[in-house]
């Protein structure tokens, strides 16, 4: 029998470089881990399973090593096989399987933890080392199946056959050829799994062969490489397929630390295991973007987070921000990065503990103010404290709390932040502002998967919600309110050119969503094609603006025994229109086509979920009757249309529809 | 020295293969424990690059034979360091 050994204390006398940010390249918007020795020992003693995941879910949101990710991930594996933690089983489970020519073992607990991170559970599977062709066409392989995610990654000796230097010809074809590969693999990963296809770019790591004329000599290796990620991002837009740009990362942080020569000989490993928690995170934030759980609103403080200095004290002069001293310098360019996140559609608000006149005062009279008042959807300015401030613009936005990031110069405001409200996302403000964009750049919560006209719009949509609130305060009730709005609802059966923002609506909607089925483009595409089923979509604009497509409902006709009925699969509409009557609007166009189609009944669905309580109701709204259960708690509901349906009060002023 | 390395090393083994009751001994091998594969190796050696702030090279590695060796290694490497 062996006993442990205690410690031997004259270790600490060895130099030990432990979790400094050269072993946590690019993460150092994560706050560091305190005590994480103790409280891993902690989570392994623990016997109440929500109080060690809780732990668990702490340490994953801060800077954890190579090493530290491995010996989470070993405690979150044990929590779900034997240990009972209710908020594990509520959060979204997602499958990857990482098809990878090199080895990526080492990579998955940096890939869980950063999952964990970024609001999922990652279950990982691996396909044989090396067999990625084998695994995607061989018919009897199934390795694939069921994976929600199927991340393909080559190294370039194995994509890319070696040309000789010179021979653009040769290298022209097996750029070719390689690119029309992944096409097939892809469409082979896509049809056997039913999932999303995520490849990554081919990294390159090819020696000099020219120097500076590399990237002009014709048929010089490194040029196949980048000719072959431009041929992947081409094909990637068309086949509806993700990609993980391992490329822009090496630029960022370095392919010499990426790639490690030690480990590739000696393991077959293309990412260096210290830098694991990057490519994971890095993963993740795809996976979370993809799922819909990245985050849509910036709230900033103002006194040295937009510009040096206290408003209050040091006045509109005294104040440090634009030309003339390199801080000012440096909090401009900050504004400069937070108004394109604005207009890429992150919605900003401004939580500052200041008099409202003298804050705002700073955005109308201050001569080098980057951003002004209309790009914030909310400007909260007050002496309260910071958590009830955040809870006050989540619930104006209509948002969740986990919608936010909190991006404050003040340690002491978000240690408070991280303590009290978890939900919120809060990157370790650096001291220097002239590294507040990097920060806010590699911290990634708002990762997208696509980029639609209705995003460059949301600042403009936001600033024209809170007019309308304005209104709404103004209004004697709410017909009058809604009547005022002068709104017009146009609702269209899906086209393509509608497809890229229905499919964005379906899947990163999580409240006003009635099923929670995520659907991808080429699922919705089919949906729209098959004579049997019917996607609605529905745009609204009022006398303030143009709110664009903001509702999608999915409906199949189907004979069932009573007869043939529409069965709505899904029913999402932003939050931003709730409390609009559109729902009503859709319910009555999905009564017309019901009838076209000669249904006797629409059913309806509600899927509970932690977060789309809000729809409980709505099918009973809408006069629907329920199914089995009580109304109070019924999840199927049917509405018969050979009665009439009930009738509602249209505060529209032109429906327009082509149902 | 070689006494501290043991320690460090010894939680270094523990934490990656998994087993608290781990000691560790000049003449141990990759024989003497089932859970220390290839996978788990490599680990071990990138624990102790980052714990002990070192670079082992391909040749160091393939030279290893026994735990004896690793800390003379590592001993040698701490020395030329400074």
């Amino acid at each position: 029998m062996t006993v442990s050994r205690p410690i031997v204390s004259a270790r600490a006398s060895i130099p030990h470089i432990g979790n400094d940010l050269t072993q946590t390249l690019g993460l150092d918007w994560l706050p560091a881990p305190e005590r994480f020795d103790d409280r891993i020992r902690l989570v392994r003693r623990g016997s109440d399973g929500d109080l060690r995941f809780e732990s668990i879910l702490a340490l994953s949101r801060t800077r954890l090593d190579y090493l530290q990710c491995g010996t989470l991930d070993r405690e979150l594996g044990r929590l779900r096989k034997t240990g009972k933690a209710e908020a594990l089983a509520h959060l979204p489970r997602v499958r990857l399987t990482a098809l990878s020519s090199s080895t990526v073992e080492h990579l998955l607990p940096s890939i869980r933890i950063a999952g964990l991170r970024r609001g999922l559970l990652i279950d990982c599977r691996v396909g044989a080392y090396g067999m990625v062709r084998q695994e995607l066409l061989d018919p009897a392989g199934n390795t694939i199946s069921g994976s929600d995610f199927v991340l393909i990654a080559f190294d370039a000796a194995s994509i890319l056959p070696d040309t000789d230097p010179g021979d653009t010809g040769a290298a022209r074809v097996v750029v070719e050829h390689a690119a029309a590969e992944l096409v097939a693999l892809w469409r082979a990963a896509r049809e056997r799994s039913g999932g999303i296809v995520i490849q990554q770019l081919v990294m390159d790591r090819q020696p000099s062969l020219f120097g500076n004329l590399d990237a002009l000599a014709a048929g010089a290796p490194s040029a196949a490489i980048r000719e072959l990620n431009t041929a992947i991002l081409e094909a990637a837009e068309r086949e509806r397929v993700l990609v993980l740009d391992i490329e822009a990362l090496a630029r960022r942080f370095g392919t010499r630390r990426l790639f490690d020569p030690t480990r590739w000989h000696q393991a077959k490993q293309e990412i260096a295991p210290p830098h694991a928690p990057l490519y994971g995170d890095g993963l993740a934030r795809i996976l979370m973007a993809a799922r819909g759980r990245s985050r849509k609103c910036l709230v900033l403080d103002l006194d040295n987070t937009l510009w040096g200095g206290v408003i209050g004290d040091d006045g509109l002069e005294g104040i440090r921000l634009g030309q003339g001293s390199p801080e000012g310098e440096a909090y401009s360019a900050f504004q400069i990065y937070v108004k394109r996140l604005a207009k890429r559609g992150i919605v900003l608000a401004a939580s500052s503990k200041n008099d409202p006149k003298i804050a705002l005062e700073a955005f109308e009279r201050h001569p080098d103010m980057v951003l002004n008042h209309d790009d914030f959807a909310i400007f909260e300015a007050s002496w309260g404290d910071k958590p009830s401030a955040l809870q006050r613009i989540a619930r104006k936005l209509e948002f969740g709390l986990d919608a936010l990031v909190f991006f404050d110069d003040n340690p002491a405001e978000r240690a408070l932040v991280r303590q009290t409200l978890p939900e919120v996302a809060v990157p370790e403000v650096p001291s220097a502002p002239e590294a507040y964009v990097d920060c806010l750049v590699d911290s990634g919560w708002f990762e997208a998967v696509a980029f639609t006209r209705e995003d460059s719009l949301r600042t403009r949509h936001y600033a024209a919600d809170r007019r309308r609130r304005e209104e709404q305060d103004k209004a004697a009730d709410i017909d009058s309110f809604l009547d005022s709005l002068e709104m017009e609802i146009d609702i269209r059966k899906l086209d393509s050119a509608n497809l890229p923002r229905a499919t964005q609506l379906v899947n990163k909607t999580n409240q006003f969503n009635l099923t929670t089925r995520r659907t991808n483009e080429a699922e919705m595409t089919a949906f729209a094609v098959d004579p049997s089923m019917v996607v609605l979509t529905g745009r609204v604009k009022d006398r303030f603006g143009d709110s664009g497509l903001i509702t999608v409902v999915v409906g199949q006709v189907m004979d069932a025994t009573e007869g043939r009925v529409l069965d709505i699969g899904t029913w999402v509409m932003s939050c931003r229109v709730l409390g609009r009557r559109i729902e009503h609007a859709m319910r009555d166009a999905l009564i017309a086509f019901a009838r076209n189609a000669g249904a006797i009944a629409i059913l309806g669905h509600y899927r509970p979920t932690e977060r789309n309580g809000l729809v409980k109701q709505h099918f009973m709204t809408l006069g629907f009757a329920a199914m089995g259960e009580g109304e109070g708690t019924a999840n199927d509901w049917r509405l018969d249309l050979r009665s009439e349906p009930t009738t509602w009060r249209s505060p529209f002023r032109a429906v327009r529809t082509d149902v | 020295m070689s006494e501290q390395i043991y320690a460090i090393l010894t939680d270094i083994f523990r934490d990656v293969l998994d087993r608290d009751d781990i000691e560790l001994r000049p003449n141990l091998t990759g024989h003497d424990i089932p859970e220390w594969d290839s996978f788990a190796h490599v680990n071990i050696i990138v624990a102790a690059e980052m714990k002990f702030g070192i670079k082992f090279m391909t040749a160091e590695l393939e030279r290893l034979r026994d735990i004896g060796e690793f800390v003379a290694l590592i001993e040698r490497k701490l020395a030329l360091r400074g």
